[in-house]
């Protein structure tokens, strides 16, 4: 399997501000891959550079096999952007624009302009200046589906969307992945990360902190479990990995980290199980779990 | 709760957001009645010499259609017939932007609905403007009649005078508030309620220009009119001055009533449906064309109109220039045909200035659609960057040199059309215009280099270049400046057209270095980051 876009050790700086520390990021050809991280995190100038649109400051990176930045034009016709914050000319119509980007680009398939204006719900006859938020993300969103290409690079596409839309664009992702193509698709929305993605990456203050698939990065953090067992158990507070331990009676409550199930487990039945829940780490807790190191390092420093 | 809950604090607020907006026209609407007292009071200090002056201009078509009939030869007649009119337009547009900035603008950008949601009543907003624009007017009739009567002009005739102007920008505050209700946005109410003020002027100088037996009466239908037709100097006409009052105040309640009549950011006049598609945006020209297009066809009717208008009132303008010793020095100049050339000459290279106007603001279009984040969208397709700004660049040369070339055949058929000469003149004009285009190119050319080269400076240093370039012009024989440093304009290097000899030389090496210049953008858009919205 080749990779659709590999950064290694990507570098940006505005002036003074580094917007980029040395992120990596490999997406590879087919796959859905999430990418997260809180507001300011570099996201937006990584895709930037990826479009050819800012020049990196240091780092390699390779879309499509090609050089965003000299190559740029070649590349562009393989790929599809929609931003997270679209604007248009107020008087075109989104179907203008659509069919304006969709040229651009090379072509777009007029059966599935039509179809996706249907399951989008959107009018193209009216001019841009007239359309809410949401619809200017739908006019995008439709010129970036219908085309035919490779790679699809979404920066926050749903935003705006409302619930019935978002779920018209998480069917549209999943058939774009049913069909091979590639999505980089960066969002808030963990849910939506959680449905389509095959892999994440998260990032935060221009750095990775974490890469890989979501069962993977779930082996990285704990699992919530919640027992009922036929007599108090022993020695669960010196096994290693387990956190807020909490005992009451013949009932216990406690985190444990997911690559120390298995000992944890063994000692549980020692003690005879009579109900047990037990839960995966939710990607939310995965992403608080980063993001809370902000305020952690943040406390050490004030401290 | 009434619909006017909240007036107060609203004017208040607007007072101050247009407190230097309002010091600005009061001080330029006041400096030129000032300056007109003046230069009028140095130029003709005697009776005899305003009389002579009057018998001339009063029989000039181009004066009487630019400033109005002339009631009368006291230096407050000579000041009311330059000002009045022209003052009134200025009045006029400074209400219409007051009352659309506090209207319609402030709906689009979204900060009426942070106010509406307070305690403040629907008609407030619209009160507000035009309790604004009222004030504003007011003021400046104040401060402009003490001016004129620290000048020494009559007490009466002086109040008057300025109350006609106040007048005229009443009537537009009123015309305003009803276009704020019809139009779709800021922009289109701000440009109904300025063609009515075009057409408003166009009126009233048919109207003036007309001589014995022509429609006179048209002066009288026009807001613009008004402002000179109470005779402010002469036997003063007061019962005049009620037909603005009368109009500004149906107009202002019309507004009111079409305000109750519409939502919240969206006119009266219905919002049209486009085209589902286009097969004819395929490629960064035409997008660049169809966003250009509505401009370059405003500028170019206004500058074939202008040219027309020009051409036409060259043929007296001999007459006008008054005293007999005057006209004998212009007669060493080259007579009345070299009079008429020089005068022509000036006015089109006026125009110039204006077409790099046209240039910088075609040219910068790009620097919006960059940081308004139009941009992206694009150059993430195959369109590359080279061809996006070419497309841009390419329509405001091609645009900078049709104006011109409008310009000049307006002016060639206006003066065929009065004085005769038939092809053969409109040709010369055409030349004429034409020779003006390749210095407006270059200023277009610097813009274009300044939005590649350093991008966030290009804005203000290609509108600076432009005042500096017109300072040049205006002030450059005045102020005695070298040689030297004239020549760093590109106007001075274009030939005296029409009269003079043109030598293409000059004109090859301008284009020359404007085609060197927006070159030297596209190379650096090239290479630079494109800035995020």
């Amino acid at each position: 399997m080749t990779a659709a876009i590999d950064i290694v050790g990507l570098r940006k700086a505005y002036g003074k501000t580094t917007a980029l520390d040395g992120l990596d990021l490999r997406v590879e050809s087919g796959e859905v891959h999430g990418f997260l991280g809180p507001n300011g995190s570099g996201k937006t100038t990584t895709i930037r550079i990826l479009l050819g649109l800012l020049r990196a400051d240091g780092g390699s990176v390779s879309l499509l096999g090609g050089d965003p930045w000299s190559q740029a034009t070649a590349l562009h016709r393989r790929l599809a952007y929609v931003p997270g914050d679209v604007s248009l000319w107020p008087n075109l119509t989104g179907g203008e624009v659509i069919d304006l980007l969709g040229k651009l680009r090379g072509g777009l398939d007029p059966a599935r302009r039509g179809s996706l204006l249907d399951r989008f719900e959107l009018d193209p006859t009216v001019k841009a200046r007239a359309y809410s938020k949401g619809n200017r993300q739908k006019v995008a969103l439709v010129a970036a589906l219908a085309s035919d290409v490779e790679l699809l690079l979404l920066d926050e596409p749903t935003s705006g969307l409302d619930p019935l839309m978002e779920a018209a664009f998480r069917a549209c992702i999943e058939e774009e992945r049913a069909g091979g193509r590639t999505v980089l698709l960066s969002s808030h929305i963990l849910s939506e990360v959680e449905q389509l993605c095959d892999r994440v990456t998260i990032v935060r203050l221009g750095k990775t902190v974490e890469t890989g698939s979501l069962a993977g990065l779930r082996h990285l953090t704990r699992t919530s479990v919640a027992a009922e067992l036929d007599e108090p158990p022993q020695g669960l507070d010196l096994l290693p990995g387990v956190h807020d331990l909490d005992i009451v009676g013949n009932r216990v409550r406690c985190e444990v980290d997911t690559d120390k199930l298995t000992g944890f487990l063994r000692q549980l039945t020692a003690a005879g199980v009579r109900s047990l829940t037990s839960q995966p780490p939710t990607l939310e807790e995965l992403f608080l779990r980063h993001y809370a190191g902000d305020e952690a390092s943040v406390e050490q420093v004030s401290a | 709760m009434s619909t006017l809950t909240g007036t107060g604090a609203l004017v208040r607020m607007a007072l101050r957001r247009d407190r230097i907006m309002l010091v600005v026209w009061l001080y330029v609407l006041t400096a030129f009645v000032a300056s007109t007292v003046y230069g009028f009071r140095g130029l003709y200090p005697t009776t005899a010499g305003r009389i002579d002056f009057v018998n001339t201009a009063a029989h000039n078509p181009a004066f009487l259609s630019l400033y109005g009939q002339i009631y009368g030869d006291s230096l407050g007649s000579l000041t009311a017939w330059r000002d009045a009119t022209l003052l009134s337009i200025g009045t006029g547009l400074l209400s219409i932007f007051i009352v659309v900035r506090h209207t319609r603008a402030d709906e689009e950008a979204g900060r009426q609905e942070l106010i509406g949601a307070t305690v403040v009543g629907r008609h407030a907003p619209l009160a507000c403007a035009l309790a604004v624009a009222v004030t504003a007017n007011l003021v400046i009739a104040v401060i402009m009649a003490a001016a004129a009567i620290a000048f020494g002009l009559p007490a009466a005739g002086s109040l008057a005078f300025v109350a006609g102007i106040a007048g005229a920008g009443l009537v537009f505050a009123g015309i305003a508030a009803i276009t704020a209700q019809l139009a779709q946005t800021a922009r289109s109410a701000r440009g109904l309620a300025i063609g009515v003020l075009v057409f408003a002027f166009l009126l009233r100088a048919v109207g003036d220009s007309a001589g014995q037996g022509g429609p006179r009466w048209l002066s009288w239908l026009s807001p613009n009119g008004w402002a000179e037709l109470d005779r402010a100097f002469g036997s003063t006409r007061w019962w005049v001055l009620a037909l603005p009052l009368a109009v500004a105040l149906v107009a202002g309640a019309a507004g009111a009533m079409l305000a109750t009549h519409r939502d919240y950011d969206a006119g009266l006049l219905a919002q049209r449906r486009g085209a589902a598609g286009s097969a004819a945006l395929r490629s960064p020209l035409a997008l660049a064309w169809r966003l250009q297009r509505a401009s370059l066809l405003a500028w170019a009717t206004g500058t074939l109109v202008y040219g027309i208008v020009i051409g036409s009132s060259a043929k007296g303008i001999g007459g006008a220039l008054g005293s007999g010793e005057v006209r004998r020095i212009m007669a060493r100049l080259g007579g009345q045909a070299g009079l008429t050339n020089a005068y022509l000459a000036a006015l089109l290279s006026f125009t110039g200035l204006v077409a790099a106007g046209y240039a910088i603001s075609t040219v910068l279009r790009l620097r919006s659609e960059e940081t308004e984040g139009r941009a992206d969208p694009v150059l993430a397709t195959g369109a590359g960057r080279i061809s996006w700004g070419a497309a841009h660049m390419s329509i405001a040369a091609a645009g900078t040199v049709l104006i011109m070339a409008l310009t000049g055949l307006g002016t060639g058929i206006g003066y065929a059309y009065r004085a005769g000469g038939g092809g053969a003149e409109i040709g010369r004009l055409l030349t004429a215009g034409l020779a003006q285009a390749p210095a407006a190119l270059v200023i277009g050319g610097i813009a274009a280099a300044l939005f590649g080269l350093a991008p966030r400076a290009s804005v203000a240093t290609s509108w600076s270049v432009l005042g500096v370039v017109v300072a040049m012009l205006v002030l450059g024989a005045t102020l005695q400046l070298s040689h030297w440093v004239l020549d760093i304009s590109p106007f001075t290097h274009l030939p005296k057209l029409p009269g003079g000899t043109a030598h293409p030389t000059p004109l090859i090496v301008l284009c020359v270095v404007a085609l060197l210049l927006g070159g030297a953008g596209l190379a650096g858009l090239r290479r630079r980051d494109i800035a995020s919205s």
